[in-house]
């Protein structure tokens, strides 16, 4: 399967999986959908039959609320059963709507609340170098989670600290909770904040798989560096009447809608 | 109290390769030596101690043992949500280590006083929360959670060197420990109010009355049948700390007691629900307060007398 068949069953999880259980994010989780099919299937060293070995590069979902998403791509990968997957946020089942530590093979931390995955990826990327191991540390965050102040604090921790094992990828997606995200607290410009603390940035388009390629192919951008790599995506990526709509942040599927977007995907 | 952290810490570093200290840019004058010897294991993480504890749990998943430091306020509730999400929530092996218990510092204001903490932590599952008294309580304590996995809170207070208990002395996890017996009444301290306990029990001697003594320094988890077997046959209790009033020691004891059916009176001696609206040293607000050894010893003479 090359990685565009990958990404589309990913995306056929990801909505039969919140169709199943009728939750939301599911605009969230599509907008992430190559980023994800890139990191597991071309960039990191994971392996499905030795989860937590220690010398894996390590994938931190910072936003959260795309656990479905998270969850989808680790079952494509052989992380999961499609069984575990189809317990996602069910009474009894072991999978939650926020991605938790160790609910599931190759689940490493908890998140939920926004800007808690960079300050974990820190202290993760900090002790493999000191250490001495070789294993790099992803983490993916969402563009409206850059609101909060403990990631700046882990920006300027992670340059001082020349963490050049640890990559930063932002899900631009431009819209946040309540609106566009530079309606709600401007983050423009962006990439050159992240620069002017001290990291190397590169900006493509996150849909897009051959731009991935460029972009990933030289991690770190810069030796002695963090790197970030501003993906622009669209929300709800992948499903027409979902694209780019806000909504899709809350609504669940009725059968109809599922239907059709399956039907898309096909 | 912080002499004898540091250098149990630095103890345990010698042996433990996996021990980190972080500090939210404070210990000056303390953790020199700490940083000299274990320099590859001495995080000054600034002055940003939500990056700084969610680091700590980062470490902590990676293998290693830190130990977070500051200021009371700036190490608990400043980052409460790391605390909960990332260390208690994980149950990572974390250790957080606040200097500067009730108004330790005084004059500083509210905003380095903590009265708050012990109720905000004591909330969180899997967290263990200590109160040591004196040196010994702290070394001992800090020896017994490091070699408990898990995340743990202490709360370290201003009390200088002066050990009230002798080297010897068993100190447990959860366990509380009897100084004195007494049947005209129970003491029930922890911090600041060991030293204060310890010369009121004498004090209370001299005036015809045996109180019993205990300490109190683990405040979750506390081994209830251990303090109940210590405490069913007492009447009258007294809880000492310096702590609001709401959510501390005092309301710990008073579950504990409520759900055994105890049916006596329990005396709550604690930081009013209030800031403190003046200027002042440790010494004044505990006297503004009704806090010193006398205006106690003479409140529970009222009320025994009565």
């Amino acid at each position: 399967m090359d990685l565009k068949e990958i990404s589309k069953e990913i995306r056929k999880k990801i909505l039969k999986t919140t169709f199943n259980a009728h939750t939301c994010h599911i605009g969230s989780c599509l907008s992430c959908v190559e980023v994800l099919t890139f990191l597991y299937f071309k960039v990191m060293k994971v392996n499905p039959k030795k989860p937590w070995d220690e010398n894996r590069d390590r994938f931190i979902l910072s936003k959260g609320h795309a656990a479905a998403a998270l969850y989808s791509v680790l079952t494509q990968k052989g992380f999961l059963t499609e069984k575990l997957l189809g317990t996602y946020c069910k009474n009894g089942g072991k999978l939650p709507g926020h991605s938790t530590y160790r609910c599931a093979p190759g689940v490493e931390v908890s998140t939920g609340s926004l800007g808690h995955g960079l300050p974990m990826a820190n202290g993760v990327a900090l002790a493999g170098k000191r250490d001495k191991k070789k294993y790099r540390v992803f983490v993916l965050m969402s563009d409206g989670e850059c609101d909060e102040g403990s990631n700046w604090e882990a920006a300027l921790f992670a340059s001082h600290h020349k963490l050049d094992n640890l990559t930063v990828i932002i899900d631009y997606n431009k819209l946040q909770a309540f609106g566009k995200t530079n309606d709600v607290l401007n983050l423009e410009p962006l990439a050159q904040k992240w620069r002017d603390f001290g990291w190397e940035v590169k900006e493509v388009d996150g849909n897009d798989l051959n731009q991935l390629k460029k972009a990933f192919s030289k991690v770190p951008l810069k030796k002695g560096k963090p790197s970030l790599i501003v993906t622009h995506t669209i929300k709800g990526k992948g499903v027409s009447f979902m694209e780019g709509k806000l909504e899709w942040h809350y609504f669940n599927l009725d059968e109809e809608k599922y239907k059709k977007a399956i039907k898309e995907l096909s | 109290m912080r002499n004898a952290f540091i250098e149990t810490l630095i103890k345990l570093a010698e042996k433990d390769k996996s021990i980190y200290l972080l500090t939210g840019d404070l210990g000056f004058s303390v953790f020199e030596t700490f940083a000299k010897r274990f320099p590859k294991r001495f995080l000054n993480c600034g002055v940003a101690e939500q990056n700084m504890m969610g680091t700590a749990a980062g470490l902590a998943l990676s293998g290693k043992k830190p130990y977070v430091y500051s200021i009371i306020p700036f190490v608990t509730i400043r980052c409460l949500e790391q605390i909960k999400d990332d260390i208690a929530y994980q149950n990572l092996n974390v250790k957080i280590v606040g200097v500067g218990g009730g108004y330790s510092y005084g004059y500083l204001g509210a905003t380095h006083h903590a009265t708050e903490d012990i109720a905000m932590l004591r909330v969180l599952p899997n967290l263990k929360v200590f109160a040591p008294g004196d040196s010994v309580e702290t070394e001992k304590l800090m020896i017994e959670a490091y070699k408990t996995k898990g995340p743990a809170y202490f709360r370290l207070t201003n009390v200088g060197g002066k050990t009230v208990h002798q080297k010897k002395d068993k100190i447990k996890i959860g366990e509380p420990f009897v100084f004195n017996k007494g049947k005209d009444g129970a003491l029930i301290v922890n911090g600041v109010f060991l030293g204060i306990g310890k010369s009121l029990i004498e004090e209370l001697k001299i005036e015809g009355y045996k109180f019993k003594l205990i300490s109190l320094p683990t405040l979750k988890p506390i081994n209830e049948e251990s303090l109940w077997k210590e405490l069913k046959d007492q009447k009258l209790i007294f809880s000492l700390e310096e702590h609001s009033l709401i959510g501390g020691m005092g309301t710990a004891l008073a579950e504990i007691l409520m759900d055994k059916g105890w049916k006596g009176t329990l005396k709550r001696i604690a930081a009013p629900d209030k800031f403190f609206p003046k200027v002042g040293k440790a010494e004044y607000i505990r006297e503004k307060y009704h806090l010193t050894k006398e205006q106690i010893k003479e409140y529970i003479l009222k009320i025994k007398k009565s």
